[in-house]
């Protein structure tokens, strides 16, 4: 792999190599978390806090890692730092990790944090593993504000809780789609944010795995 | 077989690793503790401010939840009679206002008790003795009072806090600070045009028998003072909210203390 410079191991992530709309990954918590922006905000953050710290760490000791229990090495950083920021969370944000609820601790087991982990960290210097951790978790951060925005909006009229359509049961005209506020809705959105992108950037379309053969016609089957 | 995969070199890494990293977690969590404590204390404060009628988030600021908080005084009712716990047996039991954590309680088989599954309504499966309640005095008379309830609803398990007034009848506010309800439909106990109809109803009958009741959305005579509308679209909760009421205000419940409170003596 060519080296990259830090602004492209930075800015890559966001739209080129998305991890959620190119490589699918995290969207667990992205259906989760996305119903308003606040707790969509303090997601964002909390991951790509966890992301760059644990890729730097992780990087600073991968020469000293022994590749048999590496994965296991990755795990218990991660899963400190998460713990460390569910409980900054608690004391500093409290209303909003209670709505956060597991979510914050699920961050473990996010594939993005493992996976930079494991395919950047392992291999890259601190700085850099720490840029990359950044970048990914903007990358994340982009797609779940983009979503919590559509969520919030159309499904309860506001953003960032103030009021922007009002609502049918605040008086206004503004009947909420409720669908919005269950977890499929997020899968829809996610999928157009998919289809969207790749639109703009044919590159990411993949390449089918296999193509349906021409149907069998009557004569050749005798 | 490179240095770093030796079995000296692994074990030394997996000992120093788990060592840095309980350092780092516990010293978070050491650290952090006051702050936390202090926010879940001042988010249940508001809680019960909010019940009572006396918080409006655009007006209110921390200092004056806690101001106001003080006024009340958090006091442990036996439920099985419906008075107050003294000093000396809340030392034999070894609870003290101040730290009883009624949920922990409902789990302790020494300060709990299974609820027959017939009476069960709430779903609550077991029930503490000893319930906390916060009380408001105004001159000498006691002005409100505050009691926790709980119980099941479609998904999940609602806390909250129901606000009589002195006269142990009228109901001042119904609130849940916990839920999991479906956000929109069954998540709507929490919107204030809703919760603002539980105030002035009545509970009691004139027989005592519990009156209140939460009836099918938009079936309710809103001029009954023992109706409640339920939520449209969302009546699993609304039938859970009915019952978790119905299952506090009862015999199991508070009955026996708001009797005591109408009377005019606790």
């Amino acid at each position: 792999m060519a080296r990259q410079s830090f602004k492209e191991v930075l800015l890559d992530p966001i739209f080129n190599n998305n991890p959620i709309a190119l490589q699918i990954l995290g969207i667990c918590s992205a259906l989760a978390v996305t119903t308003n922006l606040k707790t969509t905000v303090v997601m964002g953050i909390a991951v790509t806090v966890v992301t760059a710290l644990s890729s730097f760490f992780i990087s600073l000791i991968r020469n000293q890692i022994p590749t048999n229990i590496r994965i296991i090495v990755q795990m218990t950083i991660i899963a400190s730092l998460v713990i460390v920021v569910d409980q900054c969370l608690q004391a500093f944000a409290y209303e909003i990790s209670k709505q956060l609820s597991v979510f914050v601790g699920l961050i473990i087991t996010n594939c993005i944090v493992m996976g930079r982990a494991e395919a950047f960290a392992m291999k890259n210097p601190p700085v850099a593993s720490f840029i990359d951790g950044i970048g990914n978790g903007l990358g994340y951060a982009v797609v779940l504000l983009a979503v919590g925005f559509v969520r919030e909006l159309l499904g309860s009229g506001s953003l960032f809780g103030f009021e922007v359509l009002s609502t049918v049961a605040n008086g206004g005209w503004y009947v909420p789609n409720g669908l919005l506020l269950l977890p499929p809705s997020a899968f829809f959105l996610i999928g157009l944010f998919i289809w969207g992108l790749r639109s703009w950037k044919k590159s990411q379309v993949e390449e089918a795995e296999y193509k349906l053969a021409p149907q069998t016609k009557s004569s050749e089957a005798v | 077989m490179s240095h770093k995969d030796s079995l000296k070199h692994t074990i030394i890494v997996a000992l120093l690793l788990c060592v840095v990293c309980s350092v780092l977690v516990s010293g978070a969590a050491v650290v952090l503790k006051p702050l936390q404590t202090e926010n879940k204390e001042y988010a249940r404060n508001r809680d019960v401010l909010v019940a009572a009628g006396l918080y409006d988030p655009a007006k209110h600021d921390k200092s004056y939840v806690e101001d106001t908080f003080k006024a009340f005084s958090v006091k442990l009712v036996d439920l099985q009679t419906g008075s107050y716990l003294t000093a000396e047996e809340e030392q034999q039991l070894g609870i003290d206002p101040a730290t009883y954590d009624q949920r922990r309680a409902a789990k302790d088989p020494a300060l709990s008790e299974r609820v027959p599954p017939k009476e069960d309504i709430a779903v609550i499966k077991r029930q503490a003795k000893y319930a906390m309640v916060y009380v408001l005095e105004k001159d000498g008379r006691i002005d409100r009072v505050v009691l926790p309830v709980h119980g099941y609803g479609l998904w999940s398990t609602l806390y909250g806090f129901l606000a009589v007034e002195g006269d142990g009848d009228t109901i001042l506010g119904l609130t849940f600070y916990e839920h999991g309800e479906t956000p929109g439909l069954g998540g709507e106990v929490d919107n204030p045009k809703w919760k603002a109809q539980w105030s002035g109803k009545s509970i009691y009958l004139p027989d005592h028998q519990v009156g209140i009741t939460v009836t099918k959305g938009g079936a309710a005579d809103l001029s009954d003072p023992y109706e409640v509308d339920g939520l449209s679209g969302a009546t699993l909760t609304s039938v859970g909210v009915d019952h978790l009421v119905k299952y506090w205000m009862g015999e199991n419940g508070f009955s026996r203390y708001l009797a005591k409170l109408q009377a005019g003596g606790v």
